[in-house]
């Protein structure tokens, strides 16, 4: 940040603009938001490594359960990551969740509709309600917070009220045995790698169930997306005029709006974002349960509010990055998985969740502020 | 600051030193959170039932009722390799998967609470809770042998399947007449619709849940001044019902005994560990019967915990 220190080069470099300041490689590293997360993720590890590291949570079958809780919450972490670098809260995804569920599972259930065209459904259906959001703050100017609050309740009211209304229970069964054939269920709902564990389990690698197949039965597809999203949005926020928008747009509205930045669309088209992962996770879900739940996802917005801020972004917007988010759902799964492997009882679960959250917070706060006072 | 990162080291050392990992025997993966009071005494069933028979355990549940994350608990406690493995039951849809992966691969599971309908379709070895059929038929048998002739059931979810089960049950178990009422969960519409009710000659009635229906079955008796001449009795517990009990202006409470629920899974699993016993089906911990003469010792057992 410093001017002083510029060192005037005198070599002509036609290559390198010469009003940049060169900084190292390793500098541009360490001075990434999401370090402090990938730090803090280390640390987790090392804690359930050392007090859990024989229990099973490291067999095939526990990572990939955990790695999957976290997969889930990882896939709204980043939405909600590049909507708060964008400069605003989606407080309704937890809600939304719900809402698509069972706008794939009432169709598909009651109204005979194939399976493909449900989920096209309740994306259409996330959509018009990520545009609603979004074009509320936009034009109202009133916080987000307070906008998606209210969606929060709209949403979840609606899921139960229209459930209740049509199937007369709050539960949405049965879809499992729609899924096969469908030409669209099975992005949402195949285990993929299936080969590797079959192997593994051949050479009595991991453990088998007692027909000698193997308990963990391949990579499922919530960690496919997962990682898919985490490099599509990173290289978007990264690589992208749309990625320098929200940051600009998050940053200083004013400025960005002054510069020519679409700022009202681009917030308008992040809340879609958000809402649209909120049903990417629900359509793994349910068609994993094989059922819909007007309670589903409750809280999961504070989950991935708190993963995304875990993973270094800031509320005040305009800094952050997806693939911190990703580490942020990573720590949160990972530890909320990990309790239940050591002898902590679980009345404290959540005294222990808060307190590895905080000590990853810091320790990534902590990270960070070395890095930028080195300079 | 630095302070802080030093106490912040220092705290997660000694948290390294003091959490150990499970050596564990049997995990118990309900849908019910140890806050909600109901549950509290399942989990110190759980607790007493593994000082008892000298085993470990550990009690696990969702952080809200969500059967997925519930799922996700169930392949947790599979990959510990636990001896045993009790879960309760109520979406078999979604839990499926999860208890077929535990039973295949070697661990027994028992249901208890609730999935008594599906337990046996999924594998699962025995199930510990209160069918609502036969609680229903205890309810009834009880008001019959208290001279009833006309009931009344109220029903203050229509649409949920074991409210149904229950007044089949009781009806079944009285014998007499029994009408079916209807009602929203709204409780000054549950007391008008049973006071409108009440000019038919009932001389029974029984509610479905307590705390709702059954108190509000009870007001609308006593500014009817019939209390006692309408015997009123009740599924599930709560305060002013017992207390009402106490008074002697019910005739029973049906309490499922979750304590029970949570007890004796544990038991049968010590047993099974020890000498390979397992009982077929399913065992009832309920329909048990609060009734003015033991109200008082219930409510005490209520502020300690174990009802």
């Amino acid at each position: 940040m410093s001017t002083k220190s510029k060192s005037i080069e005198t070599k002509t470099d036609f290559n390198q603009d010469e009003r940049l300041k060169k900084v190292s490689k390793l500098r541009l590293l360490l001075n990434r938001p999401e370090l402090g997360a990938l730090g803090g993720a280390i640390l987790v590890f090392i804690f359930f490594g050392v007090v859990a590291g024989d229990t099973g949570m490291f067999s095939a079958y526990g990572v990939l359960n955990f790695l999957d809780v976290s997969a889930n919450l990882g896939i709204i972490a980043i939405a909600a990551a590049m909507l708060m670098i964008g400069g605003e809260f989606d407080l309704s995804i937890g809600s939304m969740i719900g809402f698509a569920g069972i706008c794939i599972a009432i169709p598909a259930i009651y109204w005979g509709w194939p399976l493909w065209m449900s989920i096209i459904f309740a994306f259409s259906m996330a959509v018009l309600v990520g545009y609603f959001n979004g074009i509320l703050v936009v034009r109202t100017g009133l916080p987000s917070f307070i906008v998606t609050l209210a969606m929060l309740f709209i949403l979840r009211g609606a899921t139960l009220a229209i459930t209740r209304l049509i199937t007369g229970r709050t539960q949405v069964p049965g879809l499992r045995v729609l899924i096969e054939d469908d030409p669209l269920a099975w992005i949402f709902a195949t285990d993929t790698f299936k080969w590797v564990f079959t192997w593994l389990g051949s050479m009595n690698l991991i453990a088998l169930r007692t027909d000698g197949s193997p308990l963990a039965t391949g990579i499922p597809p919530s960690v496919i997306w997962f990682i898919a999203l985490a490099i599509i949005t990173t290289w978007i926020l990264m690589k992208t005029r749309y990625g320098n928008w929200i940051f600009a747009s998050g940053g200083d509205k004013n400025g960005a709006n002054n510069v020519g930045v679409p700022v009202g669309r681009v917030k308008i088209s992040l809340f879609i974002g958000t809402a649209v992962a909120a049903t990417i996770f629900a359509t793994i879900q349910v068609l994993d349960a094989g059922s819909a739940d007007t309670m589903r996802g409750t809280l999961k917005e504070l989950e991935a509010i708190a993963a995304a801020v875990v993973g270094g972004c800031l509320l005040t917007g305009g800094y952050g990055s997806a693939i911190g988010a990703a580490f942020g759902a990573l720590i949160f799964g990972t530890v909320s998985m990990g309790i239940f492997y050591t002898d902590v009882d679980t009345d404290w679960f959540k005294v222990f969740l808060g307190a590895m959250m905080l000590i990853a917070v810091i320790f990534n706060n902590y990270i960070r502020k070395k890095v930028t006072e080195s300079k | 600051m630095k302070k802080i990162y030093l106490t912040i080291a220092a705290l997660m050392s000694w948290a390294m030193m003091s959490v150990a990992a499970l050596a564990v025997d049997i995990i118990v993966v309900s849908h019910g959170q140890a806050n909600d009071p109901f549950w509290s005494v399942a989990k110190n069933g759980v607790d007493k039932a593994c000082k008892d028979m000298k085993v470990s355990c550990k009690y696990t549940a969702p952080a809200t009722f969500d059967m997925v994350e519930m799922a996700k608990l169930i392949d947790n406690a599979v990959s510990q390799k636990p001896k045993g493995i009790v879960i309760t039951l109520p979406d078999a849809a979604a839990l499926g998967k999860s208890v077929k992966a535990a039973i295949s691969s070697g661990i027994p599971v028992i249901s208890m609470n609730s999935g008594s309908d599906d337990y046996m379709k999924l594998g699962i070895s025995a199930h510990v809770g209160q069918t609502e059929f036969e609680a229903g038929v205890g309810g009834g048998q009880k008001m019959k042998a208290a001279g009833g002739k006309k009931a009344l059931c109220v029903n203050h979810e229509v649409g949920n399947v074991a409210l149904d089960r229950r007044c089949a049950g009781f009806k079944k178990g009285f014998g007499g007449s029994v009408d079916i009422l209807g009602t929203s969960n709204d409780p000054t519409e549950i007391q008008k619709a049973v006071a409108a009710k009440l000019g038919g000659g009932y001389d029974t009635i029984l509610t479905l849940g307590a705390g709702l229906a059954g108190e509000a079955a009870l007001k609308a008796l006593e500014s009817a001044g019939k209390v006692g001449s309408v015997k009123l009795g009740t599924f599930d517990m709560s305060p002013g019902m017992l207390k009402a009990a106490a008074a002697g202006k019910v005739e029973f409470l049906i309490d499922q005994q979750q304590y029970l629920q949570g007890y004796l899974p544990i038991a049968i699993f010590s047993q099974y560990m020890r000498y390979g016993t397992m009982p077929a089906g399913v065992v009832m911990t309920g329909p048990g019967f609060v009734t003015p003469n033991n109200a008082k010792d219930v409510i005490k057992w209520a502020a300690q915990g174990y009802r």
